[in-house]
């Protein structure tokens, strides 16, 4: 809500020796995408979601999305909608989420981030949701329904308790936007690779190529690539120009399916450790 | 003229605005009211919330956007609707009463003046495909018409709940050409429509003009909304003061998401002497926990692109509302009123599904008019305020004047007032003549002892013995 002009605003810097931003860099010293894996906690207990983010991070995922349940999932498809909804069902609070970074990151040497929708956190408190979750070892939070334009108190907020500021940036994002939106994030730039909600698509749309490019050039600080992506091709294929790839609606579906142990599988499979 | 306590109040705030921003209330552009509004909306949309804005803008400035719209105002949607004075039902209440008749409007509501203005900026933006949420159907039929009207295809979200509450409304979009969407997701009411909406939109944005109904929402549908519904207080206020050569006391409207009440309202913002009440579906009673009074039992928060009060749990997960009426059932409300709100340039007060629906019986019985169930809240409220003055001074009362924005007609409610109401038996006619002859019966037992003897037989027709036939 600030009187400046958001697209020319200075925002409070980011870190670039973050924990996430040093995880991102030492994949690429490896020549090699990061693994980026979302579950949402809760699903399909807190018990069962903490275990298979322990097995996601135990077999190759670099950083772990946590999902914060919303009862209002814009951008969400049918999987992850249906996910969060028994999550709900069965008593998910926003506590569980601090619970499952702490014991997930004990566990793994993942980098731990939350996805959450904006209002949890602003019924939480801007700042006592990132004191919080930086107590608890998380690194930052993915915003997918807050742009830079709003996020005035999650700037205090990430800057006051060292948490990575994740926005996302569209297909549809005009070069002004991409640059604000990578002057603003820290970590890493979530880029959407299609115009849509979540899913698993049986191939990744070629604008997500371009959109990367775009955000180079914008100067983000390091750019991932989610929404589609569900098999080791898809990794591989995104993981030549991007730092970093982002699967969600396919290990929800593995552990849906086949439980914590499907998605350590699944993990392994998109790593390229699998066979 | 002698004025209430809070009327008072309500001067002094809007002058005390007036003077120490100089500015009108009426010119609040967006995005934002106050600390509500904005636009919380996911990056994919942003690019097509600036088209639309820009669209937008520009469409005011431009006169012959300006006199396409109100040519399609005047000859396709009936404006200006009628002011009727309630004469029957003022008698009753005491005060005078005045009925802002969007029911009359085409298609039977006050959506009709929205969807027309947003077809034509769809329209100006090349969009070719329209698609909206609906709670009542209200706004769904309505811009199921306007993408016939206009050629354009046309799909509406709709809870899976109130497909069912609203059979007809469905039926009258299936009919205009649209294709209906029964939500299964979340609690399958308004809330999950515009969520269903919003998806469609992030995907297929290029094409497609997600037609908002209500002034809710991400910048700038709450002052697009606004701008569309404008004429709907603009007029009443020239038509109430040709008629009582005054300014009204009060103004009266139903709030869910709000669209009607801030187009009700907007002419009256800057006149500090007109008091401005919203009603909230207090669905059984807010204590209940059941009900739709976001403004009086919300906390602030964000939901579908606006900061606003939002019926929210610790958590900030959103709460499921309740009313008997799908066009109130909504746990947000439009920032505009939020802001009204917490400036006290407007009171807001629940009313229960109760006395929604005696209130729409009421103006049935006393002036032939079928209301929506959701302007019957409205009206409820009304006569509650009503009370109020006549409680405080029942000879001025008679010459205080409230405007009740009537926002719908109540065609689509009729399921809902037969259970309500235990109606649609026909009398048979074989019981009205039982009837009939008990009460002759009667009658002859009165008139003349001797003579009940002889019924059952042919004679009681002899007009000697006093009968009538």
């Amino acid at each position: 809500m600030s009187a400046n002009n958001p697209l020319t605003q200075d925002f409070p810097a980011s870190d670039p020796d973050s924990r996430l931003a040093a995880r991102l860099r030492e994949c690429r010293e490896q020549g090699r995408p990061a693994l980026i894996g979302y579950l949402p906690v809760g699903y399909p207990t807190v018990e069962e979601s903490i275990r298979a983010g322990i097995e996601l991070g135990r077999n190759g995922a670099d950083v772990i999305e946590l999902g914060v349940p919303y009862s209002d999932p814009v951008m969400d498809g049918p999987v992850i909608q249906q996910a969060t909804a028994i999550a709900l069902e069965n008593g998910f609070r926003v506590d569980d989420v601090f619970r499952a970074v702490r014991e997930i990151t004990e566990a793994t040497d993942a980098v731990v981030v939350v996805m959450t929708y904006w209002n949890p956190v602003m019924r939480t408190g801007a700042d006592a949701f990132s004191r919080r979750l930086a107590e608890a070892g998380g690194a930052g939070i993915i915003t997918p329904d807050l742009v830079p334009d709003e996020a005035g108190e999650w700037f205090e907020a990430s800057a006051r308790h060292g948490l990575d500021r994740i926005f996302l940036a569209a297909p549809s994002s005009t070069p002004e936007r991409l640059a604000m939106i990578s002057r603003a994030s820290g970590g890493f730039v979530y880029a959407v690779s299609v115009m849509g909600v979540t899913g698993a698509r049986s191939s990744v749309s070629d604008l997500a190529e371009r959109l990367v490019a775009d955000l180079r050039e914008a100067g983000a600080p390091a750019v991932c690539v989610g929404l589609g992506v569900s098999r080791r091709e898809h990794v591989e294929e995104i993981g030549a120009y991007a730092d970093g790839v982002i699967v969600g609606t396919a290990l929800v579906r593995a552990l849906g399916e086949g439980g914590p142990e499907a998605v350590g599988h699944l993990t392994r499979e998109l790593a390229g450790r699998a066979g | 003229m002698q004025s209430n306590p809070e009327q008072r109040a309500a001067r002094d705030l809007a002058e005390g605005f007036l003077g120490t921003a100089g500015a009108s209330l009426k010119e609040a552009p967006g995005p934002y009211f106050g600390e509500y509004g904005g636009r919380w909306m996911p990056e994919s949309l942003i690019r097509a919330m600036d088209e639309l804005e820009d669209t937008f803008e520009k469409a005011k400035a431009d006169p012959e956007f300006l006199e396409e719209f109100q040519r399609l105002s005047r000859e396709y949607s009936n404006r200006p609707s009628l002011l009727t004075e309630a004469q029957r039902l003022s008698e009753r209440a005491g005060v005078r009463i005045f009925l802002k008749r969007e029911d009359l409007n085409h298609t039977g509501s006050h959506k009709i003046n929205n969807v027309m203005g947003q077809a034509l900026i769809a329209r100006r933006m090349g969009k070719t495909r329209l698609i909206a949420e609906t709670g009542a159907g209200q706004h769904g039929v309505a811009t199921a018409t306007a993408a016939a009207f206009f050629g354009m295809e046309c799909v509406v979200y709709m809870g899976e709940e109130d497909t069912s509450r609203q059979a007809l409304n469905v039926a009258r979009m299936q009919l205009l050409g649209a294709r209906v969407v029964a939500v299964q997701t979340g609690s399958r009411t308004l809330k999950d429509a515009i969520n269903e909406a919003l998806r469609d939109w992030v995907a297929n944005v290029d094409t497609t003009h997600y037609l908002l109904g209500t002034a809710a929402g991400a910048h700038p549908f709450p002052a697009m909304v606004r701008y569309f519904h404008d004429a709907i207080g603009a007029e009443a206020r020239e038509q109430l003061l040709e008629a009582t050569g005054k300014l009204p006391d009060a103004v009266a409207a139903c709030v869910g998401g709000g669209s009607n009440a801030i187009g009700m309202f907007h002419a009256f913002l800057d006149d500090p002497d007109v008091a401005l009440y919203g009603f909230e579906a207090g669905g059984d009673g807010v204590e209940s926990g059941r009900h739709a009074a976001t403004i009086n039992l919300g906390r602030p928060g964000v939901l579908h692109g606006a900061r606003t009060y939002l019926m929210q749990d610790e958590d900030g997960q959103t709460i499921e509302s309740h009313s008997i009426s799908a066009g109130l059932d909504y746990p947000g409300v439009g920032p505009e009123h939020a802001y009204l709100s917490d400036l006290g340039r407007a009171s807001y007060e629940p009313v229960t599904d109760t006395e929604a629906m005696e209130a729409l019986r009421l103006l049935c019985e006393t002036e032939g008019i079928i209301p929506a169930v959701e302007s019957a809240h409205a009206l409820a409220g009304a006569l509650r305020v009503a009370r109020g003055w006549v409680e405080e001074d029942p000879e001025a009362a008679r010459g205080r004047v409230i405007a009740v924005c009537l926002s719908g007609r109540g065609d689509k409610d009729m399921d809902t007032a037969v259970k309500w109401f235990g109606l649609g038996a026909a009398i048979p006619s074989s019981e009205l003549q039982a009837a009939a002859v008990k009460e002759q019966t009667g009658t002859v037992e009165a008139a003349d002892a001797e003579a009940v003897e002889d019924l059952g037989t042919d004679q009681y027709d002899d007009p000697r013995k006093g009968t009538q036939h």
